[in-house]
């Protein structure tokens, strides 16, 4: 899985009836330093993920693999809401410390 | 598959129903040579036991979510082994 932080929603009211009741979230990938990398991604939400929020998302067909999104036309899925990541021992990021918050 | 080096962890506790109690930790792929190549990636633990500086081989893809129990999850990503001992037959390599 990769990370990325949502930034923004796709309305569509013209779009196949095989996309009914799906979420659509805008993401922006951003690597472990949070540096943002690459083209926004355009992912289906089964976790309720919001504005801002740092996600982990599934591509390719592992994205089928869930029930709002089983045998539908979606490559991309967020399936986790990012509460902290560490490297090397380091936290990089925690959602209410902010980044780089080292706790005690 | 790929080799892979532990180098950090993910907490997430709103995630997909089927990953409660799976680690997701995060893996730098490597060469068999050792050396780094390409961007660190978050993967499920199917070994439960891997942990920082392991070195472990994984598998991408749908089949990365097989190896979980419940493997009907969006994963694209999971450690099947950690490895002790890569033997690699130089003689084999063309000159």
């Amino acid at each position: 899985m990769q990370i990325g932080q949502v930034v923004g929603t796709v309305v569509a009211t013209h779009r196949t009836s095989k996309f009914e009741g799906l979420t659509l979230r805008l993401l922006q990938p951003v690597d472990i330093d949070l540096v943002p990398y690459g083209a926004h991604i355009l992912a289906a939400d089964v976790v309720g993920s919001g504005e801002g929020e740092y996600v982990l998302y599934a591509a390719g067909s592992s994205a089928r693999q869930t029930e709002q999104t089983d045998k539908r036309p979606v490559d991309a899925v967020i399936m986790a809401i990012i509460d902290r990541w560490d490297v090397g021992g380091e936290v990089r990021f925690h959602k209410f410390l902010g980044t780089g918050a080292n706790e005690g | 598959m790929q080799f892979g080096k532990v180098i950090g962890t993910v907490v997430a506790t709103q995630k997909h129903e089927a990953l409660q109690g799976v680690k997701l930790l995060i893996v730098q792929p490597l060469l068999p040579s050792g050396e780094a190549k390409g961007r660190p990636m978050v993967v499920v633990d199917g070994t439960r036991q891997a942990g920082p500086g392991e070195i472990v081989f994984m598998i991408g893809g749908r089949e990365g979510a097989l190896v979980l129990d419940k493997w009907f999850t969006p994963v694209d990503q999971g450690i099947v082994g950690i490895i002790e001992d890569i033997y690699v037959a130089t003689e084999a390599i063309p000159k």
